[in-house]
C-alpha cells in the first residue's frame, strides 16, 4: 500500500458542455494538508465531490485511503469526513442531537456515538450550546458544529470545502486554529479555498486550480518563488493610464509587469527593489503620472495566481458545479503582506 | 488493507438499513416537536375539511342509502388527509437537498435507501397522528363506526399504507424538481384531481359519464370504497384487495424510481 492518502490520475468530469474537472492529477501523502486553491467555478468542489463519492468521474481514477472512489465507494465512506460549503446541520436539532445522529449513521453504536458527540462538543467549544437548537447558533458556531460532525467518525481523510467562506475574520481565525490542531493529530486533510491567505496558512502543499485543471503546484514558498523576488506595487490615480505606467517601468523588473486596470494597479517583480524606488518615482513623474500608492512587498499567493493565470482570482460567471443555490460570496480577497 | 472485510453481510446490511432509516425518521420527527406551529397547521387543515364538509356541504349532498353524511364522508376525509400529508415528503426531501443535508448523508457509510425510507416512515407516523385526531373530531360531529374494532383498525392501517405509497410518489417528485417551492407547488397539483374526482366526497354515479370512467379506476375511489366498507359496512374483501394491489403497484414503480433519483441527486 502506498503512503499517499489521496491520489488522482487524469480525473475528468463534465456537466453538459462545461468541463468542470479536466484532467486532474493530485497526490497527498498521509498526514499532510493539500490545499486546492482557485476562484469560484475552478472545479474545486467537483473534485471534492468525486473524492467523497458524491459524484462519479467521467474518466480517470482516484483513490482515497487506498480505496477506489468508484469501486470501493461504500468502504471509502466509513474512513472519510466531509464538511461542505454550507454547514450541513439540522436547524431543528440541538448541537448534541446533530452530532449523535451523524455518529449513529457512521454505525458507531449508541454509546460510542454519544461519547464522540460529547468529545466534539467540548473540542469545538459548543458544550454550553449543546442543548440549544442549531437555529439559535451563529454562523461560526454552525461551521464548528459542521466540522465536528465531519470528525465524529474519526476519519483518516478529511475534506473541507471552503470551510471559512462567509465567516467574519474573527470566526475565520479561530477556525484556522481548530483546523491546524486537528491535522496535528495525523489526519490527512484536503482543503479547498479561494482565500489565498487561507491556503498559505494551512496547507503543506498547494494545487492551484483554474478552469478544471491544476495550473501550478508546490509549497507556498515554491509558488511564491515563481513570481521571482519582491514585488513593487503601485497605484495610479488615473486608472485609465495604468498600462502607460506599466510600460514606463517595465524594463526595471525581473519579469513582466502585471496590470489590474480596474484598480489602477501595477505590480512588477523586482530583484533589488529598494534601489529602484527612486528611479520608478522619477520615471512616473516624468511621464506625468500621479500615483496614490507605492510599496515594495513580499509576494502573496494572490500575486502568484495573477502571475500564473494573468487574471486575478475572481469568481467565474457560472461555476457549472450544480450549486446554483450557493450563497453569494466576495469575488476576491486581497491579502496584505 | 482488505476491502472485502468492509463489505457487510446481507443480514447485517438489512439491520443497518432499518437502524439508519429509524435514525433519520427520528430526526425528521424532531421537527414537529421543535416547530409546534408546523404540526398545528398541518392538522388544522384536515380538521377544517371535516367541519366544512359536514356542516357546509353536508346538508346539500344527498348520498342514496346513507342517513348520516358524516358516516359516508369520513372514509373520504381519511384518504384525503393521508394524501395531502404525503405531499410533504417531497417538500422535506427537496429541503434537505438544498440545505446540503443530502450531501452529508450521501457521504456517510449509511444505507443509501435509509434517507428515503426514514422520510416516508416519519411522514407515515405524522399521518397516524393526524388520522387519530381526525377520527376524534369525526366522533364529535356524529361519525360512528358501524362495523367493529378490527375492521376500523384495518381502515386506519389501509389509510396509512395508502399514504405511504403516495409518499414515495411525492419523494420522486421532490427529488426531481429539487427546490422547495417547486416541490410545494408540484406536490399539490396532481393530487387535486385524484382526490376530488373520486368517491371521497360524493358518489361517483353523480358525475358526468366521462369523469365516471376516470373516477372508477382512480386508486383514491377504490381505497375510499375500501375504507368505507371497513367503517360503514358492505362487501369488503374485493375492494380491500383492489386497494392493496394499487398500493403495491405504486410502491413497485415509485420506490425504485425515487431511489434512483436519490442516487443521482448530485447530477
Amino acid at each position: 500500500m502506498s503512503d499517499a492518502a489521496i491520489v488522482t490520475q487524469g480525473l475528468r468530469r463534465a456537466f453538459g458542455p462545461i468541463k468542470a474537472v479536466d484532467g486532474v492529477d493530485l497526490a497527498a501523502p498521509a498526514g499532510t494538508v493539500l490545499g486546492l486553491l482557485g476562484p469560484n467555478g475552478a472545479g474545486k468542489t467537483t473534485i471534492v465531490r468525486i473524492l467523497t463519492t458524491l459524484l462519479t468521474p467521467d474518466a480517470g481514477t482516484a483513490q482515497v485511503a487506498g480505496y477506489d472512489v468508484v469501486r470501493d465507494a461504500e468502504a471509502l465512506r466509513s474512513v472519510i469526513g466531509l464538511a461542505g460549503q454550507y454547514a450541513a446541520v439540522d436547524e431543528n436539532l440541538t448541537g448534541r442531537e446533530n452530532l449523535d445522529l451523524v455518529g449513529r449513521l457512521y454505525h458507531l453504536g449508541r454509546n460510542e456515538a454519544r461519547r464522540r458527540a460529547e468529545e466534539m462538543l467540548e473540542r469545538f467549544e459548543l458544550t454550553d450550546a449543546a442543548n440549544r437548537t442549531v437555529k439559535t447558533y451563529s454562523g461560526g458556531m454552525r461551521r464548528r458544529l459542521d466540522l465536528g460532525a465531519s470528525l465524529v467518525g474519526r476519519p483518516q481523510v478529511l475534506f473541507l470545502d471552503e470551510p471559512t467562506t462567509g465567516l467574519d475574520p474573527r470566526s475565520r481565525f479561530s477556525l484556522w486554529d481548530v483546523i491546524r490542531e486537528l491535522v496535528s493529530d495525523g489526519t490527512t486533510l484536503l482543503l479547498t479555498t479561494q482565500y489565498l491567505e487561507e491556503a498559505d496558512r494551512l496547507a503543506d502543499h498547494i494545487a492551484v486550480i483554474d478552469g478544471g485543471r491544476v495550473i501550478a503546484e508546490g509549497t507556498t514558498d515554491q509558488l511564491k518563488s515563481r513570481v521571482g523576488g519582491d514585488l513593487l506595487a503601485l497605484r495610479v490615480v488615473d486608472r485609465a493610464r495604468s498600462a502607460e505606467a506599466a510600460a514606463a517601468v517595465a524594463d526595471l523588473g525581473s519579469g513582466a509587469p502585471q496590470v489590474v486596470a480596474e484598480a489602477g494597479e501595477v505590480s512588477l517583480p523586482v530583484r533589488e527593489g529598494a534601489a529602484l524606488l527612486a528611479e520608478v518615482v522619477r520615471r512616473l513623474d516624468a511621464a506625468g503620472l500621479e500615483i496614490s500608492d507605492l510599496a515594495l512587498r513580499r509576494p502573496t499567493l494572490d500575486d502568484v495566481f495573477l502571475a500564473l493565470t494573468g487574471h486575478v482570482a475572481e469568481a467565474a460567471a457560472d461555476d457549472g458545479e450544480g450549486s446554483e443555490s450557493r450563497p453569494a460570496r466576495p469575488a476576491k480577497m486581497r491579502s496584505n503582506a | 488493507m482488505s476491502i472485502a472485510a468492509h463489505r457487510p453481510l446481507p443480514r447485517r446490511r438489512l439491520w443497518w438499513t432499518v437502524a439508519d432509516a429509524a435514525a433519520v425518521a427520528k430526526r425528521n420527527l424532531y421537527r414537529y416537536i421543535r416547530v409546534p406551529p408546523l404540526l398545528l397547521f398541518s392538522t388544522i387543515q384536515p380538521v377544517m375539511f371535516v367541519l366544512l364538509f359536514t356542516y357546509v356541504f353536508g346538508g346539500a349532498i344527498q348520498v342514496p342509502g346513507v342517513d348520516n353524511y358524516v358516516d359516508y364522508l369520513m372514509a373520504g376525509i381519511l384518504a384525503q388527509t393521508v394524501i395531502f400529508g404525503s405531499t410533504q415528503t417531497g417538500v422535506g426531501l427537496a429541503e434537505d437537498m438544498t440545505k446540503g443535508m443530502v450531501d452529508r448523508f450521501r457521504s456517510l457509510p449509511m444505507a443509501r435507501s435509509a434517507v428515503l425510507a426514514g422520510r416516508t416512515l416519519s411522514d407515515t407516523a405524522r399521518n397516524l397522528f393526524v388520522v387519530c385526531l381526525m377520527l376524534v373530531v369525526g366522533f364529535l360531529v356524529g361519525f360512528r363506526i358501524h362495523t367493529g374494532v378490527i375492521p376500523a383498525l384495518g381502515a386506519v392501517a389501509l389509510a396509512l399504507a395508502f399514504g405511504l405509497a403516495f409518499s414515495w410518489i411525492s419523494a420522486f417528485i421532490g427529488l426531481s424538481v429539487r427546490d422547495v417551492e417547486s416541490a410545494q407547488a408540484a406536490g399539490f397539483v396532481w393530487v387535486f384531481p385524484l382526490v376530488f374526482a373520486s368517491s371521497a366526497f360524493v358518489p361517483v354515479d353523480s358525475m358526468p359519464g366521462w369523469l365516471q370512467a376516470f373516477a372508477q379506476i382512480n386508486p383514491v375511489t377504490i381505497t375510499v370504497n375500501a375504507l368505507r366498507a371497513l367503517t360503514y359496512g358492505g362487501p369488503t374483501t374485493r375492494v380491500v384487495l383492489q386497494s392493496l394491489a394499487w398500493i403495491i403497484g405504486i410502491l413497485v414503480v415509485f420506490v425504485p424510481l425515487a431511489v434512483s433519483r436519490y442516487r443521482r441527486a448530485a447530477g
